[in-house]
């Protein structure tokens, strides 16, 4: 921490740059997949139903309650 | 190097969901059940048969909050893995442990703290079934809002370096981004469905049970990430190899 307020310019210290065409489809499968995740714990059969029912909802009830998404 | 970064947010994500779950069940689950007794209590006094149980209680409680927990903190923990990626050299030269708990900090205020000020965390019997359409989009346009806020306040703290030197340019980005959420916010619908008669105090738990879950998980994710990443990079450049799959160095 101290090395980057001195100033990045004078300390030499190579810092490992992840390439954006490396990144990217990691980003861009992970970063769905995980939303998609989030979605189901979240909002699924809330506003929105992919899967018929309120299974889903129900078991996830608590979770949902206390993380802090809106509910019923 | 972007997927060991993913898998090790996705790794220390479900650590953090296990933790998660035991403050969750020790903390929150107590003002859940008060008010679900509230709401049954409620219905009774109205004549109205409680709603049927479709899944129990002690599934709810236990094995369903368990996997609630544990698959967003694996999902946040991933996205946070794609994030730190992104960062490392690029939005600070910090090291991995201080990049990594910048990151979640930010992240913490940016998608819980200034969404939960105008939309806060709910208990059962809270909310009308009828507006959950308006509040779920309301809650997620505010934290799409809040995160293009803090991407902006970032690139505007950026350019202010120079002229205001760095301590003023992050106060300055600090402002734009409380100006920022705070007008969009004051825009978005009120939504306000305490029912009557519903304990204050419960309310007031339950909302803190939620913000403490959050500080938890956010917790765990930035400092255990940084560690790991930090003990990695340097195990990796004591053997010779600045990292081990990626060729590319930048110096700065």
């Amino acid at each position: 921490m101290s090395q980057s307020v001195a100033g990045s310019i004078a300390s030499p210290v190579s810092i490992p740059v992840v390439p954006l065409r490396e990144l990217l489809p990691w980003a861009l499968f992970g970063g769905l997949l995980m939303l998609l995740l989030i979605y189901f714990v979240g909002a699924e059969q809330g506003a929105t139903s992919l899967i018929h029912g309120r299974a889903v909802h129900e078991f996830v009830h608590d979770g949902r309650h206390l993380l802090g998404f809106p509910c019923h | 190097m972007a997927r060991t970064l993913l898998l090790r947010g996705m790794l220390v994500g479900l650590v953090a969901g296990l933790i998660v779950f035991a403050f969750a069940r020790w903390i929150g689950e107590p003002q859940v059940d008060r008010a679900i007794a509230f709401e049954t209590s409620m219905d009774q006094a109205k004549g109205e048969a409680p709603e049927p149980e479709m899944v129990s209680r002690k599934i709810q409680s236990g094995l369903g909050l368990l996997t609630g927990a544990v698959v967003y903190s694996t999902a946040l923990g991933g996205i946070f893995g794609i994030v730190f990626a992104f960062a490392r050299g690029r939005l600070s030269a910090a090291r991995p442990r201080a990049l990594s708990a910048l990151i979640a900090g930010l992240g913490f205020i940016a998608i819980v703290l200034v969404p939960s000020l105008k939309y806060p965390a709910n208990p059962p019997s809270v909310g009308n079934p009828e507006t959950i359409g308006v509040r779920t989009g309301a809650y997620f346009l505010l934290i799409a809002i809040s995160l293009m806020s803090l991407i902006l306040a970032i690139k505007a703290g950026r350019r202010l370096k120079k002229p205001f030197g760095p301590w003023n340019a992050s106060l300055l980005a600090a402002l734009l981004f409380v100006l920022l959420t705070g007008i969009s916010a004051h825009f978005m619908p009120v939504i306000d469905e305490v029912p009557a008669g519903f304990p204050a105090s419960l309310l007031w738990k339950f909302r803190i049970a939620s913000w403490e879950t959050q500080v938890v998980l956010w917790s765990v994710l930035g400092l255990l990430f940084g560690a790991l990443t930090e003990r990695q990079e340097a195990a990796a450049q004591q053997s010779g190899r600045a990292f081990p799959t990626s060729d590319e160095m930048r110096y700065s």
